[in-house]
């Protein structure tokens, strides 16, 4: 199937980013002895269960050992407890349950959908609860999954997509722990040795290094049972340490790659935003004028819509812990590289400049603000606002504050903002493609 | 089951909403003969509006292939009332997302809005029903998008080329040997006329369904849809021609050499479907079959290849019992490290010996079951994927109420019935190979400039 704009995949990235209001959902929060903070959603409807538990498990904890948080999460639910991975996966199965661990830059998580009634659920809790206490990290299953990354990563080097991340990343953060690759490299993952997924693990999955978020039709006493029961028995520890500070690059600077593609993806950008960040809606409302709005933002007229040039041109703000990739981005046709990016970094500096028109701002306001009530309207999209408010410590009114935030944005504060924070004679270029290197 | 996860999969990202599962569909047909389905759901003040049309890609001949699709793209380039961009522009000022897709059975627009805001939707799908207007300009940059989409999507990874070229393999004259987007020939030779024919001939309330799930009252919403849609003409449909694929011969076997890192292979038997199944339980059985190789982590080909014999990497199974036309049950894999893809195809086809030899275990198919019951609830924190399960079960010519015997169907399949599928089918007489065979990607690396040292204050 085929999709008109790519933008769509750009979606749940943002949802990680701010954006929210009124009739948004009634947060309980507490924390539990072992000092994890729990945010609790109760929705109605549906007998159904979303729980996440978010460690400071990243791959920015990687150290040296570059691919360590994201092999450790792997295996997580491999053997555990009194089960092996067959049957924990077959456990699982059986009550309908999903779970799935996943690692991002700054996290490593647990995620849980689950129905309500009791024989199903406690069969599901009860093997969450052996995954993320008990991994036994067997050698077996750690020689075979190790083996997998090795083969994901190949595969990473036949994609220029994919290829074209990894350069920019080490681009626009150097030696700093957001500049490897989420996985590894294959240098580093081959000398994973068990040991180190164990030490891991055991500074990193702790109850002060976690955040819970639970979203779905559970009284408020049987959702702190249930986080009891899944966090039993993990020892309190000590939150993660806090992060080397992002340092932005002092010149501008092209990197290129070559594929044996028909196209060259051209990647764009700096660090710059992060979670708290007081520039945070200037520059995401600012953005979404920019490159963040589907075919209606700058970018994407000037250069699919006005000229055909590309599927999918766009920019974003990724925010993080850190600050987090401004990035702009197109792939075209080998050959007409440059004429594409002339476009589209024309574009980016022109409204760096100058900013947008009162009406584009209008425009944006009406669409962010008007489609607020999308952002939370069901159990899934909750869960994912609960856990990022509670990692990254936003207030428990961010989202019956958002609109009033984006309402508040002008012309001028745009202006201000992407000129003291966005700046192209900083921007690291990125090409990789079968043209990169004329 | 498992097709859901590949059909929807590519929809990841996209805007979902909830919906609760005590509403009953509602259906309506206007005099014209559209036709709208209704779903209502008071969970948040949200609506989806979906509008799907009866064409796709099994629809065209040789020589315009994707011209469905590219349709669609120029959807968005105006009418007389709404010039180029401006229904994106409107829909976004309202707060709302859009996006379109094309699939082999269907080409679909859908919105999502606050709930107030579905007449501004209406308004505007029912004016691009009849009244787009598309210009040489337009139509040529367009064209030039495309192409791009399917360089980024087709070209330039390695497995989807062999998908599609594996596709070509396994059909000979049927329609599903021709990929969604277009052979790229035929995208570059497309004209302006094509279009404009292909659009007349298949956009007319006559042949689209409009599917409205969310906050709303069916009642109301069937007002809206008679005022802004009642007064569309309709169509002289033309009469489908049935396609059928020809009987396969032998067992079919390609090899494609793309620049690679890894083998990959895929495998499809060709097997009926609902819509042209004699036996209507067939389908089911082939259903669950999917699930107890691929449905889930705790399945045969996770457990026994991936973690067991250690042979495979990944292992995954697809088959869309939704199909307008018979289609494939395929199988795509890539095997582990020091194996190949020789040994990978042994081992696939031993597990569908034994699923011919063996009835499945109770508890195999106990765990199937146990998902698809739980799946079915999950659907439900999605008003659009229940939108888009009722727009493409009406749109393939089956009606929209086999969703809501989707649990029961599935639920009624017996050992016995899974096993005799897998001798009626999965046999060598229907089975397609293909195996990417990767060519070294050659290293002419000119970095021309490299990351300089130091670019970072420390």
């Amino acid at each position: 199937m085929h999709t008109k704009f790519l933008s769509a995949f750009i979606t749940l990235l943002i949802l990680l980013s701010p954006c929210m209001a009124q009739a948004t959902p009634g947060i309980q929060y507490w924390t539990t002895a072992q000092g994890t903070r729990v945010y609790f959603v109760r929705t109605e409807g549906l007998p159904m269960v979303d729980l996440r538990v978010v460690f400071a498990a990243g791959s920015v904890y990687d150290g040296a050992q570059h691919g360590v948080a994201s092999l450790t999460s792997a295996l997580l639910d491999s053997e555990a407890g009194k089960w092996n991975a067959d049957e924990i996966a077959q456990r699982l199965d059986s009550v309908g349950a999903v779970m799935e661990t996943s690692v991002s830059k700054d996290t490593g998580s647990l995620y849980l959908r689950s129905l309500t009634d009791p024989d199903k659920l406690n069969v599901a809790v009860e093997t969450l609860h052996a995954i993320l206490t008990q991994p036994l990290f067997t050698a077996q299953d750690f020689e075979r999954q190790k083996r997998q990354v090795l083969l994901g990563l190949q595969e990473k080097e036949e994609s220029p997509g994919d290829l074209a991340e990894v350069i920019y990343a080490k681009a626009i953060y150097g030696d700093h722990p957001y500049g490897h690759p989420t996985d590894g490299e294959i240098g580093t993952v081959s000398k994973l040795t068990r040991n180190d997924l164990i030490k891991f693990y055991q500074r990193y999955y702790v109850a002060a290094n976690a955040v819970v978020a639970v979203v779905g039709d559970l009284a408020r006493a049987d959702a702190e049972t249930i986080v009891e029961r899944v966090l039993a028995g993990l020892p309190q520890g000590a939150p993660a340490e806090t992060l080397p500070t992002v340092a932005e690059p002092l010149a501008a600077n092209t990197v290129k790659r070559f594929s044996p593609s028909t196209q060259t993806h051209v990647l764009v950008g700096e660090p710059v935003l992060s979670f708290n960040d007081p520039d945070y809606f200037p520059l995401y409302v600012g953005n979404h004028i920019l490159g963040g709005s589907g075919l209606v933002a700058r970018i994407t007229q000037e250069v699919r819509e006005k000229r055909g040039l590309s599927y999918s041109a766009n920019s974003h703000f990724f925010p993080r812990a850190g600050k987090g990739p401004f990035t702009i981005r197109l792939q075209t046709r080998n050959g007409q590289t440059d004429r594409a990016m002339k476009v589209m970094m024309e574009t980016t500096n022109k409204f760096i400049a100058e900013g947008p028109t009162d009406k584009e701002l209008e425009a944006a306001k009406q669409n962010i603000v008007g489609g607020f009530v999308l952002r939370i309207d069901n159990n899934r999209k909750i869960a994912e606002y609960m856990a990022t408010i509670g990692f990254y410590g936003l207030p428990l009114d961010y989202l019956n504050t958002f609109t009033a935030k984006v309402q508040s944005v002008t012309v001028a504060d745009i202006v201000k903002a992407f000129k003291a924070r966005v700046d192209p004679a900083r921007f690291q270029t990125v090409l990789v493609g079968g043209a990169a290197g004329q | 089951m498992k097709i859901s996860v590949k059909i929807f999969g590519l929809m990841l990202g996209l805007p979902l909403l909830a919906i609760a599962g005590q509403f009953e569909v509602s259906e309506f047909k206007l005099n014209n003969g559209l036709k709208v389905l209704v779903k209502e759901d008071h969970r948040a003040p949200v609506v989806v509006s979906q509008v799907w049309y009866k064409i796709g890609s099994s629809y065209e001949h040789d020589g315009i292939t994707g011209i469905s699709h590219m349709l669609e793209h120029m959807m968005f380039k105006g009418t007389e009332q709404h010039p180029a961009g401006e229904f994106s522009r409107i829909i976004a000022a309202n707060g709302g997302s859009e996006n379109a897709f094309t699939g082999e059975d269907f080409t679909a627009y859908f919105q999502s809005l606050e709930k107030s805001r579905l007449e501004v939707s209406f308004k505007l799908e029912a004016d691009r029903m009849r009244y787009l207007k598309v210009d040489e300009g337009e139509f040529a940059k367009e064209r030039d998008v495309v192409l791009e989409e399917r360089r980024l999507r087709t070209e330039d990874q390695p497995r989807d080329k062999t998908m599609e070229l594996f596709m070509a393999l396994a059909f000979s004259n049927g329609p599903h040997k021709n990929p969604v987007i277009g052979w790229p020939e035929d995208i570059k030779e497309y004209t302006l006329s094509d279009l404009q024919k292909w659009y007349r001939q298949w956009y007319a309330p006559n042949n689209a369904t409009v599917v409205v799930v969310g906050d709303v009252q069916p009642e109301a919403v069937h007002d809206l849809a008679q005022k802004y849609f009642g007064v569309l003409a309709p169509s002289r449909l033309p009469k489908l021609k049935s396609r059928t694929e020809l009987d396969q011969t032998g067992l079919r076997r390609m090899i494609v050499k793309r620049p690679a890192k890894l083998p990959f292979l895929v495998m499809g038997y060709k097997v009926p479907v609902l819509k042209d199944a004699v036996k209507e339980w067939e389908p089911y059985a082939l259903e669950v079959l999917t699930g107890i190789l691929d449905g889930g982590n705790g399945a045969r080909l996770p457990s026994r290849l991936v973690r067991g014999k250690q042979i495979a990497a990944e292992a995954n199974v697809g088959y869309n019992l939704y199909s307008r036309l018979s289609t494939l049950l395929m199988i795509e894999a890539v095997p582990a490290q020091d194996h190949d893809t020789v040994a990978l195809e042994q081992a696939l086809r031993e597990e569908i010996r034994q699923l011919q030899e063996k009835p499945v275990a109770p508890e195999e198919l106990a765990q199937v079951k146990a998902q698809v019951v739980a799946h079915k609830v999950y659907e439900q924190d999605s008003g659009f994927y229940q939108a888009m399960q009722l727009g493409m079960l009406e749109t393939v010519g089956l009606s929209w109420s086999k969703v809501e015997e989707y649990v029961d169907k599935v639920k009624a399949v017996t050992p016995e019935q899974v096993r005799i599928v897998a001798r009626k089918y999965l046999v060598e007489d229907r089975l397609s190979i293909a195996y990417l065979d990767p060519l070294p990607i050659t290293d002419d690396t000119t970095t021309a400039e490299t990351l300089l040292e130091n670019t970072h204050a420390h």
